[in-house]
């Protein structure tokens, strides 16, 4: 379903924890755009539930979420300001 | 008598509460953290919420009183050390009565330095960098530097000292409180 999108940005946050996966998405969308699109990898189980809750609290759009048994792959569109 | 100005509140007041809760929803959040405590194991968790915070857009402010203190001290923050004594939790590969023989608690924090590494947690430093960086409120209690003999340049730069009453005004609009 996310293969429409196309990341402006790609971050691997794999083999970190929390909250590093999280400060990564912020150091990400403060190099886009609103409107562009973050690609962030990530193997913390706990960055599937706090990536979305990031994205919601600081305005932007989950676009999609993949997981495999290995890692996370979610797409997120810088909004707000 | 219901007065004009009664009536017109009357009339529309779920207009004025939907225009109030607009308002307030565009406020950015705001979390406003107590550390009390200095041993390593301690002064992770206010500063990964409060790096976390931050970066969500939240307005935050960490409050660093007692031996919370001591991960804005130039030197002590570089020696937090974690205690094996009356810490059953503690990484040791041995009975818990053994960390009271010298020298267990540098190898309990060896043990836990090296397990954070291994996870790429970043160090004390390096989040007080990141909450520095992006924003957040260091506050040193002046109350605890009187106390400890702690001098502002004995703290690394950048930091806010305060009392009680002005954290509090802060953490009076707070939509998050904690104390650790």
């Amino acid at each position: 379903m996310s293969t429409a999108v196309t990341p402006d940005l790609v971050i691997d946050a794999s083999k970190t924890l929390c909250p590093v996966p999280v400060l990564k998405a912020r150091q990400g969308m403060d190099q886009l755009k609103r409107g562009q699109v973050l690609k962030l990898i990530a193997t913390d189980p706990g960055s599937k539930a706090d990536i979305p809750s990031f994205a919601r609290v600081a305005g932007h759009e989950l676009v999609s979420t993949e997981h495999s048994a290995k890692q996370f792959v979610f797409l997120v569109r810088k909004g707000g300001k | 008598m219901v007065t004009t100005a009664e009536r017109l509140l009357q009339d529309n007041l779920s207009l004025f509460e939907a225009m109030h809760k607009q308002a307030h929803d565009n406020e950015p959040k705001r979390v406003a953290i107590v550390a009390s405590k200095g041993t390593l194991d301690m002064v992770y968790p206010p500063l990964i919420l409060a790096s976390s915070a931050a970066a969500m857009g939240m307005e935050c402010a960490v409050f660093f009183t007692f031996y919370g203190l001591n991960a804005l001290h130039k030197t002590k923050s570089r020696s937090l050390q974690v205690s094996p004594i009356a810490n059953p939790a503690a990484p040791m590969p041995v009975p818990n009565i053994l960390g009271a023989i010298p020298g267990m608690t540098s190898v309990a924090t060896w043990m836990l330095k090296s397990m954070m590494r291994k996870q790429n947690v970043p160090t004390a430093a390096e989040l007080i960098k990141v909450c520095q960086d992006s924003g957040v409120k260091l506050i040193a209690c002046t109350t605890t530097m009187g106390v400890m003999g702690v001098k502002e340049e004995d703290l690394i730069p950048g930091v806010n000292m305060e009392g009680a009453a002005a954290f509090l005004e802060f953490a009076s609009k707070a939509h998050v409180t904690l104390f650790v």
